[in-house]
């Protein structure tokens, strides 16, 4: 705790620091630059991660093909909202069970936490949308305009013809790509066979054009002209997920205790020469050429020997007095966010390894181990003993939540009822006596039909002893509509137990009798 | 918070709080400021526009003529058009089309239902109670009891026309001693729970036949046809005892006792053109001249729906 001042008021830990204005960095915050002057023009090479971000993006292929896939003659995945349904394969979710989509999003939020507590921000840097179509977007602008170096050249060039005829092409296919995206988006929410055909007769509505231009032009935008700006600007979900990270999280580090002090080749090879010229001046050439001849080696293997063996020896001594990193710039150069991991874990990495490809194809040609850049935690590097990751208490909270969202969401899929049943029980009056002595109730029963076919409901009552029900005994429901029944249910006084008595009312549908629900009520009478 | 400043230079108003927590006096930014004076200049236009300026009298009324008052009415106005107009179609069939029909067609049936949850509210929950649950010695309409007929052609006549109950005191001929009124009354109370041929009330029943009841309430203590004789067989009785004041001459403990008075003082009986003392008030009123014929008939079908009529 800090002392207290003469006048009562306590020291603040501030008050060492002589300044004024107190910003982060003048109370020793490092701030870590970030890009966001002119266009990243990241390098593209081939690798491991490479690899894995291909794959990765393909998820999203399901996206473009899923609305086509039919089922039993409907759309397999369409989102009904004008009839409020969502229908997945076989199965239809009406607005009544819409707390499994509560769950589907429950699950996926705590698969994030947890995957980004075990691995960092592997969805922004191999699954996000905005990561992914401005990976293709980019690889699309290197097949039109070639490598960075050229089209950096190309975009410092003034406007004019040739300028255009390059960048046309790819503006054009980058647009194609947007009205894809919204496209197929859209299909997800109306019949696709259909939407194409409206859409050849110019004949959608205004919120399908407003989403069709609105998203196509937004993709357009975002993954064409904003990229990594959205990630370091305004995606909420990269600062979110940054807070998830924690010290046992692996992410694409540099290692700086192998990679420090980093020195260009020039410098090593200056560096090799120097020592050579030493050990000229040290007389070490002539110790050892004594040595070799004394070995009984002949004069010119002898020489041959004597600069390979003080060229290793000198190499080795360079190794030592320099670290691994050769200052290539590559890792800086693959990034498309523009960062320098070398800095350190940042807020604008993506944690996307496609500094860990480069790293390695360098260390693979200067003959030095891989795994310069590596996934790894800063717990490995401060030497501590990381647990696995099943025994860390955040990531086991985050799977037992997902557990029981996952448990719910199969529990409900397997249990879904073609057929809800609601009874409302009259209150104004609770309950009437008839002119025979027995106790009426009245109840209103609604019926949601979830199946696809017409429903012809019937409604029986069941209770104690004497209960008799009048109904409209079939009441006809069109699919995902609710349809309605006035029943009235007599008992005599003497069925009811503190004034009131179980009953159950049963609804089966006559179409096809092995749908049938049971709703449990309460018959209420006088209590004498 | 207090006169230590740790940042003395940094313009800070001298509030700290938590240590570090401090309120610093920087000006708003430049469109902020201007949006703030064209604020003021609008409060002029908004001055001459509204009313304002409160006087000694009332105050200014503003060039637009606006009330809060008239924006609601206009709107509501607007609103019972669209209602009008979207309704139009099932208005003309319930004015147009007879009670049997529209009984048939169970969208408009259930549309009358829908429309006169607010008529029935303000017109008739007042004796018969919400959902016609009824209140003390005023019928309830939600059972299966109709004094003058459940069906839908009786409750519109009942509704449009009023009804006025009609019983003599001490009989039709008016004759009935003390003792002759106890008997028949046990005869009733027997009726009602299916004992009436039962040799301990066999007095009582000679009486019920000799008071000239059978005239209304029928040989059998159960009305021939609705005729607002109450039916003595069943279980529901038309007046229970209730000590409301309107009756001197006696104290109603149990239901027998309301049987009695009943018998004793009928009901709606006059005497020089005034109620006597102790008997039943039993009217229902009009309500075609009051409500029209097209809301009459949707409360009779609201009614009738209540307890599922006959």
């Amino acid at each position: 705790m800090s002392e207290q001042h003469r006048d009562g008021t306590r020291a603040s830990l501030l008050d060492e620091y002589e300044v004024n204005s107190k910003t982060l960095e003048d109370i020793g915050v490092e701030i870590l630059p970030v890009n966001t002057g002119k266009t990243v023009h990241a390098k593209r090479i081939p690798g491991h991660y490479r690899t894995l971000k291909w794959i990765a993006a393909s998820v999203w292929l399901t996206l473009f093909f899923g609305p086509y896939l039919r089922w039993n003659g409907h759309q397999a995945i369409l989102w009904d909202l004008p009839n409020r349904q969502f229908h997945f394969f076989g199965i239809t979710i009406l607005p009544q069970d819409i707390w499994v989509l509560a769950m589907i999003l429950l699950f996926f939020a705590l698969l994030l936490a947890a995957v980004t507590a075990i691995a960092g921000r592997v969805w922004c840097g191999y699954f996000c949308f905005h990561t992914v179509w401005t990976d293709v977007f980019t690889w699309l602008e290197e097949k039109f305009e070639g490598p960075p170096a050229k089209r950096i050249k190309l975009d410092q060039q003034p406007l004019n013809w040739e300028k255009i005829k390059v960048k046309l092409p790819k503006h054009l296919v980058w647009l194609l790509i947007g009205f894809a995206t919204s496209f197929s988006f859209l299909a997800f929410f109306t019949d696709s066979f259909d939407l194409w055909k409206r859409l050849f007769h110019l004949d959608l509505g205004k919120w399908e054009w407003l989403t069709l231009i609105g998203l196509g032009l937004a993709t357009y935008f975002f993954a064409g002209f904003m990229r990594e700006q959205v990630c370091i600007g305004f995606c909420p979900y990269a600062r979110i997920q940054g807070a998830m990270i924690d010290e046992a999280t692996i992410v694409p580090t540099y290692d700086k205790d192998r990679g420090e002090p980093r020195a260009q080749m020039k410098e090593r090879n200056a560096y090799v020469r120097k020592l050579l010229q030493q050990y000229k001046a040290k007389g070490e050439e002539e110790k050892l050429m004594e040595q070799f001849l004394a070995e009984g080696m002949d004069e010119r293997a002898a020489k041959k020997k004597v600069q390979e063996t003080l060229r290793q020896r000198a190499n080795e001594e360079a190794d030592h007095h320099f670290g691994d990193c050769i200052d290539c710039h590559l890792c800086v150069d693959v990034c498309p966010t523009g960062v320098d991991i070398r800095l350190g874990q940042q807020f604008g990495c993506i944690t996307c390894g496609l500094c860990i490809d480069a790293c390695d194809s360098i260390m693979e040609k200067i003959k030095k181990p891989k795994g310069l850049i590596r996934y790894a935690s800063l717990d490995d590097f401060l030497g501590k003993e990381t647990p696995k990751w099943y025994k860390r208490p955040r990531v086991l909270i985050y799977i037992t939540v997902m557990t029981i969202a996952a448990g719910l969401l199969l529990w409900k899929l397997t249990h879904l009822s073609p057929i809800d049943v609601k009874a409302l029980h009259d209150r104004a009056p609770l309950f009437v006596q008839m002119s025979d002595g027995t106790i009426q109730n009245k109840y209103t029963v609604k019926i949601v039909n979830k199946t696809p076919n017409k429903m012809m409901a019937k409604i029986t009552v069941e209770g104690p002893k004497g209960l008799v029900f009048l109904t409209d005994r079939v009441v006809p429901v069109e699919p995902g509509t609710v349809g309605q029944a006035i029943v009235r249910v007599r008992l005599p006084k003497s069925a009811l137990k503190n004034g009131r008595a179980p009953i159950r009312i049963i609804v089966q549908d006559q179409n096809h009798p092995e749908i049938r629900t049971t709703y449990e009520s309460v018959f209420i009478g006088p209590k004498r | 918070m207090a006169g230590h400043n740790p940042w003395p230079n940094e313009g800070n108003t001298g509030h700290i709080w938590d240590e570090d927590i401090r309120e610093l006096d920087n000006p708003p930014p430049l469109w902020w400021m201007l949006a703030f004076y064209a604020g003021f200049v609008m409060i002029v236009f908004y001055a001459i526009y509204y009313p304002t300026i409160p006087l000694a009298n009332g105050f200014t009324k503003g060039v637009a003529g606006w009330t809060a008052v008239k924006e609601y009415q206009e709107s509501y106005n607007e609103l019972k058009a669209w209602r009008k107009a979207k309704f139009a179609d099932k208005e003309e069939a319930l004015a147009s089309k007879p009670l049997s029909e529209i009984m048939k067609d169970e969208d408009l049936k259930l549309y009358a239902v829908a429309t006169s949850k607010m008529l029935f509210g303000d017109n008739c929950a007042a004796c018969h109670g919400a959902g016609g649950m009824g209140n003390p010695n005023f019928p309830v309409l939600a059972d299966d009891d109709w004094l003058w007929g459940g069906h839908i052609n009786q409750i519109y006549a009942s509704i449009a026309n009023g009804r006025v109950g009609n019983m003599p005191a001490r009989g039709l001929m008016g004759n009935l001693t003390d003792d002759e009124i106890e008997k028949v009354a046990d005869y009733v109370m027997a009726l009602s729970e299916g004992k009436g041929n039962d040799p301990s009330v066999a007095a009582g029943k000679a009486i019920f036949a000799k008071g000239m009841c059978v005239a209304c309430h029928g040989p059998t203590g159960k009305p021939v046809a609705p005729n607002g004789a109450a039916n003595l067989t069943d279980k529901i009785w038309r007046f229970a005892p209730v000590n409301d004041g309107s009756c001197t001459l006696m104290n109603e403990q149990t239901q027998r006792d309301a049987v009695v008075r009943t018998i004793k003082y009928g009901v709606n009986v006059k005497k020089n053109g005034h109620l006597i003392d102790c008997t039943r008030r039993a009217v229902m009123p009009s309500w075609k001249p009051r409500l029209g014929e097209k809301d009459v008939k949707r409360l009779a079908i609201y009614v009738h729906e209540l307890g599922g009529g006959q």
